[in-house]
């Protein structure tokens, strides 16, 4: 029997697989990477009846074209993107997200753009014929881990779809808009008090500018200088996700999935949980703000988060 | 001995255990860190992700879906670290050739430390170093310390690509880039040794906190013919 594959006809920018991320590793250098926003990463997967860890294909800005080979697939996709279905007939059927679809063989998949946001993901039911390492599918291009050999997709590359039964496909669908409050809610870092106290303010009152420096491994933004009044540098320590550090040039960085275990630079405060599938969407030229909360007020909100993600997952079973 | 533990965010436990580097603080880290380890391995504490020793701090993630900062604080303030088995210490011997093409920044470190090359060579080659930490990228070491005599400060402006392999230096600490990867650190050589081994599933990393590290110098042409 021959594979059922996707055709990779073009790449898109950043497209790669990814799953809920790598534990336990930290201490070797290898970070988390998983999907930029795992709400969607999951709820993708619930739209064809996946398991919420199965791997989706995760892109960025522009997605890939991608042709499907050898098979009939149940896939959905989720963020808030356009995207086409190009039937073999040359039909073209304007796809919607966040409800499945039927891709036949020879059936064209044109991811064409994220809208106001970042990243999107594709699944299919059955998922992805991937291989884990360290018990997971996510993609790190730093160490070349994962999936593709650790590297983002090509053009004429192949993404395999493991062979399953053929499910009764059930049509699923929910109506689900994206969150696009530009109000990031952090708590005070580790070294707030190395900032002087008018910029221990503005970091709070300013604006900040998203920029293009922006990839999975971190957010460059642009607003009011910070000036450090103590060092701009301390010894290396862990680093997690969310940290807000700055480095000597006053200008905050907001690490993301992909961020180096280790840095040097002070952590002025850090991104609550239940906002960082947020933060991963904001594309550059967003101006954004922080808001300071306490730890009490971020644990309950990240509850608010995980219930609202198992309503979402819960309307689609 | 831990001085302080507060939170790093929601999901995360920031142990502090001093403010100086040295051998003895990072010591009592990485005896936690193995401890804390097996306690997890053995899932005595549930909802750890990750832990993360440096220099003198130890960074506890979790998952704030299953627990929360005040749960595992109580756990780790009641744990009783044991010594426990001690990790065997190698000693790991570095080859490194440190021709022009590969010592990117051994005109700069000449003006800095008023020292020529083969001055800043004989004092880094055949010294042993102690490994205090692994990350930022897979499998970096972090080794310690230079002598006083040729401690310089990071580039400027970080470059935004250092060659896999490269060998650098900054204030007390030298380190291996395992990866291409942007830089700060101040480049004199290059090792054709592989240092983390993706496919070595259970043992990827060389170097690891606590090993001792010997670097060696080589030619360009043992450099290139470099079988492993």
């Amino acid at each position: 029997m021959s594979e059922v594959y996707l055709e990779i006809l073009r790449s898109g920018i950043n497209t790669t697989a990814q799953d809920c991320g790598r534990k336990h590793l930290y201490h070797i250098g290898i970070t988390v990477s998983g999907a930029m926003d795992l709400r969607n990463h999951k709820l993708a997967n619930a739209l064809v009846t996946n398991k919420t860890e199965e791997a989706s294909i995760e892109f960025a800005y522009q997605g890939p074209l991608l042709k499907l080979k050898n098979g009939t697939v149940n896939f959905a996709i989720t963020g808030d993107v356009a995207f086409n279905i190009v039937r073999k007939n040359s039909k073209v059927e304007e796809g919607k997200c966040y409800q499945n679809y039927i891709l036949e063989n020879d059936d064209q998949l044109d991811i064409i753009s994220t809208k106001k946001s970042v990243y999107g993901y594709l699944s299919v039911s059955g998922g992805f014929k991937f291989e884990k390492t360290w018990n997971s599918f996510s993609v790190n291009t730093k160490a070349n881990i994962g999936p593709n050999n650790g590297k983002k997709y090509s053009i004429g590359e192949k993404i395999l779809i493991k062979n399953h039964e053929n499910l009764k496909i059930k049509e699923k669908k929910i109506n689900y808009t994206n969150p696009s409050n530009n109000l990031i809610r952090v708590i005070k870092g580790t070294n707030f008090n190395y900032f002087s106290n008018d910029s221990q303010n503005k970091f709070f009152k300013d604006e900040y500018l998203v920029t293009n420096l922006t990839d999975r491994m971190g957010m460059r933004l642009k607003g009011s200088i910070l000036e450090n009044i103590k060092s701009t540098n301390i010894k290396s320590e862990g680093l997690i996700k969310g940290v807000v550090q700055v480095p000597a040039d006053g200008n905050p960085i907001i690490l993301l999935n992909d961020h180096g275990t280790i840095g040097g630079y002070p952590k002025i405060g850090v991104v609550i949980s239940a906002d960082l599938d947020r933060v991963a969407q904001l594309p550059p030229g967003t101006n954004i703000k922080f808001k300071e909360v306490t730890l009490v007020e971020a644990e309950n909100l990240f509850k608010n988060y995980l219930s609202e993600t198992n309503k979402y997952l819960n309307a689609i079973n | 001995m831990i001085k302080n533990i507060s939170n790093l965010g929601d999901a995360a436990i920031y142990c502090d255990f001093g403010t100086e580097v040295n051998e003895t603080i990072n010591s009592e880290v990485i005896k936690y860190f193995n401890y804390l380890f097996n306690v997890i391995k053995e899932k005595k504490i549930e909802g750890i992700t990750n832990l993360t020793p440096s220099y003198n701090k130890l960074i506890i993630s979790f998952d704030l879906g299953t627990t929360n900062f005040l749960e595992i604080k109580k756990k780790i303030e009641n744990l009783e670290i044991e010594d426990g088995e001690k990790e065997v210490s190698k000693k790991i011997k570095i080859p490194v050739c440190c021709d022009n093409k590969y010592g990117l920044d051994f005109k700069r470190l000449s003006e800095k430390l008023s020292l020529p090359k083969e001055e800043i060579l004989k004092l880094y080659l055949n010294k042993e170093y102690f490994c205090y930490m692994t990350g930022f990228i897979a499998g970096m070491p972090f080794l310690g310390d230079l002598d006083k005599n040729i401690r310089c400060d990071r580039l400027e402006t970080p470059r935004v690509k250092v060659p896999k392999g490269s060998v650098g230096i900054t204030e007390q600490f030298a380190n291996i880039y395992t990866f291409e990867s942007p830089g700060g650190w101040n480049i004199i050589g290059s090792t054709p040794k592989k240092i983390f081994k993706k496919n070595n599933i259970n043992d990827p990393v060389l170097i690891k906190p606590g090993d001792k590290v010997i670097f060696y110098e080589i030619t360009n042409e043992e450099y290139l013919n470099w079988n492993e």
